[in-house]
């Protein structure tokens, strides 16, 4: 067999999360308007202030059509013909530990290698998980609440927490945002929320998982993270979704707010279910992730390595409000078969002497295209702001195609704004030279691709450092130059 | 270990070998001369497995199997290895992870346990001294940055680390100071042994001076011109290789 032939294997494998849970499920019925978002709030309990945001942002919504201006390409979206709240029906009282939690339910959590269980609690990651519309359960509550930190399902949040939830939610991505951050205010169903208190350092990774079950279903969940004055967190995400033919929507909202000398990272790894090797079925990620640095010397940092989705659309950004505030972006994006990406990053400079780092590495195989869209923009108070942005893509194949778009707009002379930008293709003859040494095709794939997504992985946790290199390998390898 | 016969190969419907016929014994040592363009980097890269060749006609064994049949990789894990003329830069991939995990690869397919890193860097260390190469250049990334030089004495140190039975070094003499070649030619040496067959590709006779075939192999336009001892490479130095085609030629009119 020849090395084109095993990498063209290689490349169609298939999706590893595929699998469906059968569960019995509280669906509410087909399709939005404005009982759909009364009946949401009602089954959450919600307290009034929740109902009329939800309500304002659905009548707003109602105004806007969905975003044409990316370099993505998508059959529209039917949405009175989805589902908006579908939860496991043994939650209906609500889980209070494990031991409540649907053993089915646990089992997927299993499969998908979360470490929900007691003896996997060593392992230091304290999770969220978020099935289909609800979350299902937190780890490590107690411990973090010695501390005074809040982890815990936004639904929790809204009840114990109301004033916070009331003073911060929407205060980095309004309502009125745009159209997937509209949508998702009216009918999200569920998310993590976290609070870390003045001077408090947490000791853990937090975690959160998403994964889509049901059929039909939209999933729209919010986070909002909340680090006081010198606090430190450090998050992470991870979703998954099983095969589908038609495709699913999921456009979720992260709010994360930095105050004085805080410092949040944020790290994704998501590997929503793709579509088939022809394109069909797969997740639309529809994402709107905002982080603002509102205190001064404030750091927030974002980290993606994005494999899944058919579609993703997503801009994870920060505000550098605070004067010596720093914003930091990573992002390893892979579009292999027929996957469309178009993701970047936003950086505002509005503080003096605020630092910003963009590094974005864009990875393409078999028909996938990969669009980098990023904006740097010093207003003009941002006395001595400095960015540096980096952009590096790599082609495997002969059908796929990456893009750049870079946007720059300084309204100070004091500013100091870069960009560098590269393409590159893995060579036949890389590839000859790694299997010449007796490396398989695959490894040495894999390997050329680790090395192109170094920097990147590097600030990724340890764990998950390995696991979106595992996860790279498994989405990606094949497709020869 | 080697048979080469009648071997034809295109690239791009353009056919560069034309019939080549070889024989190599272990425990010998090959040199393959020739002007530019007459298909010796072609047959290097063939016998080590590039897919872009097409064989029209022909066959290669190799150890009694039949090379052509097996992927580049299962012929390194058998034991071929070629030195490239041009090594190919992989950045982020540091020059350890790829030598480890090459090493390995090799290993795992006999069925030997896989080194692990210390082990690993006690080997490389003591080659590297031997290759006459600066250690920084294992946290480099895999050739990249590298002078000329440095590239080939990389190609060297894998040659010395991977320990093959056939090993083919495409004009690894090239672009090498008179000291840098004494020293791959002393690594080389160091190689050759009862079991361990070397093809050396090279455009001058100098190499040969501090390694000496057991013969040598004269390829023009695709063919083997003529087949000799050692001294074949001195005439050549002497009367170019315009000799022997003029030679060739006038057999062909007369």
């Amino acid at each position: 067999m020849t090395t084109t032939q095993q990498l063209n294997e290689l490349i169609n494998r298939e999706y590893q999360h595929g699998f469906y849970t059968q569960l019995e499920a509280d669906t509410i019925p087909l399709g939005l308007n404005e009982s759909t978002i009364r009946l949401i709030s009602a089954k959450k309990n919600e307290p009034a202030f929740m109902l009329e945001w939800r309500l304002k942002a659905y009548q707003h919504w109602l105004t806007l059509s969905e975003p044409r201006w990316s370099n993505l390409d998508w059959s529209p979206i039917d949405y009175q013909n989805a589902y908006y709240y579908s939860a496991p029906k043994s939650e209906k009282n609500g889980p209070r530990d494990l031991s409540e939690i649907d053993p089915e339910l646990l089992r997927t959590y299993e499969k998908l290698g979360i470490p929900l269980k007691e003896q996997k609690m060593l392992a230091g990651v304290a999770v969220d998980a978020v099935f289909d519309s609800v979350s299902v359960a937190t780890t490590f509550k107690q411990n973090l609440s010695t501390l005074g930190i809040i982890f815990c399902p936004f639904s929790e949040a809204v009840q114990k927490y109301p004033d916070l939830v009331k003073q911060y939610l929407g205060s980095v991505v309004p309502y009125t945002d745009n159209f997937f951050a509209s949508l998702n205010a009216a009918v999200f169903s569920d998310g993590s929320f976290c609070y870390i208190p003045p001077g408090v350092h947490c000791p853990m990774e937090l975690s959160t998982y998403f994964r889509i079950n049901a059929k039909n279903t939209g999933q729209f969940e919010r986070t909002l993270i909340i680090a006081d004055k010198d606090a430190y967190v450090s998050y992470l995400e991870g979703c998954t979704a099983p095969m589908r033919d038609e495709h699913q929507l999921h456009a979720a909202v992260v709010e994360l707010i930095a105050l004085e000398g805080a410092r949040i990272k944020y790290a994704t790894v998501q590997n929503w279910y793709p579509g088939d090797k022809e394109g069909k079925g797969g997740i639309y990620n529809f994402v709107t992730k905002r982080g603002d640095c509102r205190g001064e010397k404030s750091h927030i940092s974002w980290t993606q390595v994005e494999t899944g989705s058919a579609i993703t659309w997503k801009y994870p950004s920060v505000i550098l409000r605070g004067n010596g505030s720093v914003g930091e972006f990573y992002s390893v994006a892979l579009s292999n078969n027929h996957q469309q990406a178009d993701t970047g990053t936003k950086m505002i400079h509005i503080g003096r002497d605020t630092k910003s780092t963009v590094l974005s590495k864009g990875i393409s195989a078999g028909y996938g295209q990969n669009t980098y869209r990023g904006l740097i923009k010093v207003l003009s108070d941002a006395e001595n702001a400095r960015n540096y942005t980096q952009c590096d893509s790599l082609l495997l194949g002969e059908h796929c195609g990456a893009h750049t778009f870079p946007y720059i707009e300084v309204k100070n002379p004091s500013a100091k704004v870069e960009h560098e930008a590269s393409t590159s293709r893995i060579g036949e003859e890389q590839l000859f030279y790694c299997t010449q040494r007796g490396i398989s095709p695959e490894n040495a794939v894999s390997m050329i691709v680790s090395g192109f997504c170094k920097a990147v992985f590097q600030e990724l946790p340890m764990e998950f450092a390995v696991e979106a290199q595992k996860l790279l390998g498994v989405s990606l390898e094949g497709s020869t130059g | 270990m080697l048979s080469i016969k009648n071997l034809h190969v295109c690239i791009d419907g353009k056919e560069i070998l034309r019939g080549i016929n070889l024989d190599v014994k272990a425990g010998e040592v090959h040199a393959i001369m020739g002007p530019n363009a007459s298909g010796k980097s072609t047959l290097a890269q063939l016998l080590a497995g590039r897919e872009i060749y097409k064989v029209t006609a022909g066959s290669v064994h190799y150890l009694g199997r039949d090379l052509l049949a097996m992927s580049p990789e299962r012929r390194a894990c058998e034991g071929v290895f070629l030195a490239f003329q041009y090594p190919v830069e992989i950045p982020g991939v540091s020059n350890a992870l790829f030598l480890k995990t090459a090493l390995n690869a090799i290993r795992k397919y006999h069925r030997l346990p896989e080194l692990d890193a210390m082990d690993f860097l006690k080997l490389v260390r003591e080659r590297m001294n031997r290759v006459g190469m600066d250690e920084a250049l294992l946290l480099r990334a895999v050739n990249e940055g590298f002078s000329g030089g440095e590239k080939k004495r990389n190609e060297i140190l894998q040659l010395n680390i991977l320990q093959p039975k056939l090993a083919i070094l495409d004009e690894t003499d090239s672009g090498l100071d008179i000291d840098a070649l004494k020293l791959v030619a002393d690594c080389v040496n160091d190689m050759r042994g009862p079991d361990r067959a070397i093809i050396l590709v090279t455009h001058y006779q100098r190499l040969l001076d501090y390694i000496v075939p057991d013969a040598v192999h004269v390829l023009s336009q695709g063919c083997i011109l003529k087949s000799g001892g050692a001294d074949l490479a001195k005439d050549l130095e002497r009367h170019g290789y315009n000799w022997l085609e003029t030679g060739d030629l006038i057999k062909q009119i007369a």
